[in-house]
């Protein structure tokens, strides 16, 4: 009796026409495509996109050029040079992230004592040469006071679990 | 003088509109079927397919036939030219000179012969050379072994494609096309021969190396298969004959089995809309079901593939062309 | 009728020139190429003469599957053929008697008609006007009645060279485990899988 029933399972193809039902079935499912360029995922406030450097509300530079991101840095992507400026502060004079070497693990804004180099929510910064990812601080502060928004509100939400 | 233009000149012209009038709609045909592959897949595995290029993505085909226009043709170094340049243009000619025997309509034939089958299965068992040329021809690796399961596999189902036509021929009794198509005017064969209507539809995928029998250009294994190396136009002719193949396969199939231009019902309402349009629609049935059937069955391993088609399909289509022809005879029905 | 002229020399001159070329060709591919031409050539003047027939079997059965199979040897196989014509001349005088045997004998087939002239009637006779039955129905008419035997020890034959092929080919090995498809796709889960309960630090 087995080997009828399997026989006749066989002949009449019935695990392939159950295949066949099931790709039917799904054509009429709703897509779970999302039309990326003109819709997107959400984002969590700990999203670790492209750098920027912040600044304090009175537009004084946060980094205290204490190097901590630089020696962390697995990808050795940082570079910083830094001396006394002329009121006797302490801040960097060269700021530079090679965003082609960088891993995106975020153990430079964990390092960071003043939150000022963080990780923001932009992902789209595609660039057409290379040269164009070799990021100075001029460009990190720009970045910096474009996201400081998200910026603050992500580094406020993300505050109790550090 | 007159003679000359009454008797050859003015034929030929009529015969030439009438090739353009065939070939001009294929290939729009096959330009859309790449567009409707795309969008059949995409809906089974619940994603969008294309959309960007016009309404509804629906420029699609002609942006790609566009962009393979443009690009440079690359013929690698250690290649023999000749035979590289040929294979394409084979494989694409071979697919469309079919197209001269299927009739659209009771009245629509470009040549009413008298052994159109076989001369349908003459053109499709020649479809092998495009590839095996092409695999040889490319003096690559994955070209050859490509080319070399090619060979075997189209041979291999060609002999049960044979035999399936044998059973039609035998309820026909004729080797003309149109009289397979009238022939089905009470019941269409896919009916009382079933079975063989199955295994035709799996040997013609097989016939066409399309999923799950695409071991020729298994990209997980041999990365393309026999048109690794070829680009831009070679490529092109290669994609155009590969699918005008599938259209001429459903062409076929809706032929011998689903009554051709017939409606499914001589009735009032159905015998209205003109005969082909019945034989598009049931093309674009058989090519829904190619589809379909890519979208659902894992790609079969080399040795499986054989053994389906000498142990499996051999036997089976050999004893249904005994029964077949017996029933016929014991009742008396041979046309 | 200068249309089929026409075509009937174009077909001759292509498939003697291919003929020429399966034989002059440096690459053995090529000649098998060649080939395949000279047989489609064949074909046409097949329908020329209306035998369409005979014609489409010409092409379904050389070109669609024993050219194949050539072309499948072949590629595979690598020899230099300049190598293994090098010493083809010393063959040249078989090659010309045979060859010039052939070409007697061809003209003797045709010359039967003018040493007998009755015999034209005689061949003639049987065949009925291409536009009363199609040439299909003649072959079978032919075939199947008066040439049943011979067709059947044909198929005899043919049948005998497959089995030889198998034997030669087919031999038991020791020690092969193959895999049988119908015993994989019937078996069940319970016949396969146990569930146990396995005690912490117990084991199995």
């Amino acid at each position: 009796m087995a080997f009828l029933d399997r026989t006749a399972r066989g002949f009449f193809l019935t695990e392939l026409l159950s295949g066949l039902g099931l790709t039917f079935s799904y054509m009429f499912r709703p897509r779970v495509t999302l039309n990326y360029p003109f819709e997107k995922g959400p984002i969590s406030p700990r999203f670790r996109g492209e750098h920027a450097l912040r600044r304090y509300p009175n537009g004084e530079e946060r980094c205290i050029a204490c190097k901590l991101c630089e020696a962390v840095c697995p990808a050795l992507a940082i570079t910083i040079e830094a001396e006394p400026r002329d009121d006797g502060s302490r801040r960097t004079t060269r700021y530079d992230i090679d965003m082609t070497k960088c891993i995106y693990c975020g153990l430079c804004q964990e390092a960071c004592p003043v939150d000022a180099i963080v990780e923001g929510p932009n992902f789209e910064f595609s660039t057409e040469t290379r040269e164009e990812l070799f990021y100075n601080k001029d460009k990190l502060l720009e970045n910096g006071d474009r996201w400081e928004a998200q910026l603050a509100a992500n580094v406020a939400v993300d505050a109790p679990y550090r | 003088m007159v003679e000359l233009w009454s008797g050859y000149a003015w034929p030929t012209i009529i015969i030439v509109l009438q090739i353009v009038a065939i070939i001009i709609p294929l290939l729009v045909g096959v330009a859309y079927l790449t567009y409707a592959e795309r969008k059949v897949l995409a809906a089974m595995q619940l994603r969008q397919g294309p959309n960007m290029v016009g309404p509804f993505g629906l420029f699609q085909p002609l942006a790609d036939g566009l962009k393979l226009f443009g690009k440079e043709t690359v013929i690698p170094a250690g290649a023999n030219r000749v035979v590289f340049v040929f294979a394409p243009m084979l494989t694409f000619l071979l697919s469309l000179i079919a197209w001269a025997v299927i009739p659209f309509s009771s009245t629509m034939v470009l040549a009413n012969i008298n052994v159109g089958v076989l001369y349908l299965f003459a053109i499709s068992s020649l479809g092998v050379y495009g590839i095996i040329m092409a695999g040889w021809a490319s003096n690559s690796k994955y070209a050859f072994l490509g080319g070399l399961r090619s060979a075997a596999q189209m041979v291999s189902y060609e002999v049960s494609i044979g035999f399936v036509i044998i059973t039609v021929l035998l309820c026909v009794g004729s080797l003309n096309l149109s009289d397979v198509v009238l022939a089905q005017r009470t019941v269409w064969f896919a009916i009382p021969l079933f079975p063989m209507f199955v295994v035709f539809f799996i040997s013609a995928l097989a016939e066409t190396n399309r999923a799950p029998f695409d071991l020729p250009e298994g990209e997980s294994e041999l990365v393309g298969g026999y048109n690794v190396e070829y680009s831009a136009m070679t490529f092109a002719l290669f994609f155009l004959g590969e699918y005008a193949n599938m259209i001429l396969m459903s062409a076929m199939t809706s032929i011998l089995f689903l009554g051709g231009w017939l409606p499914p019902f001589d009735i009032a309402p159905l015998n209205w809309i003109p005969g082909p349009i019945w034989f598009a629609l049931k093309i674009a049935l058989v090519l829904f079901m190619f589809l379909w059937v890519r979208a659902t069955v894992p790609r079969y391993r080399y040795d499986q593939l054989m053994r389906l088609g000498w142990k499996v399909f051999l036997p089976f289509s050999l004893f249904w062309v005994i029964l077949t022809a017996g029933v016929l005879v014991t009742f008396g029905w041979l046309p | 009728m200068i249309v089929q002229s026409l075509a009937f020399y174009l077909f001759a001159a292509i498939l003697v020139a291919s003929a020429v070329m399966v034989i002059a060709a440096r690459n053995p591919v090529h000649s098998v190429l060649f080939l395949i031409l000279a047989f489609f050539n064949a074909a046409g003047l097949f329908v020329l003469i209306g035998a369409e027939f005979v014609a489409m079997i010409l092409v379904i059965v050389y070109v669609g599957a024993v050219a194949v199979l050539f072309l499948f040897v072949v590629m595979m196989l690598d020899i230099n053929f300049r190598e293994l014509r090098s010493g083809a001349l010393q063959y040249l005088p078989v090659g010309i008697t045979v060859g010039l045997v052939l070409l007697v004998e061809l003209a003797l087939v045709l010359g039967t008609w003018v040493i007998v002239p009755d015999l034209a009637a005689v061949s003639g006779a049987p065949t009925p006007a291409p536009d009363q039955i199609n040439n299909t129905h003649a072959l079978g008419l032919l075939i199947y009645t008066h040439y049943a035997y011979l067709f059947q020890a044909a198929g005899l034959i043919l049948l005998i060279a497959m089995i030889g092929a198998i034997v030669l080919t087919l031999r038991s090995r020791e020690g092969v485990r193959r895999q049988n498809i119908s015993a994989q796709v019937s078996r069940r889960r319970d016949q396969v899988v146990a569930i146990r309960k396995v005690p912490t630090r117990g084991g199995v």
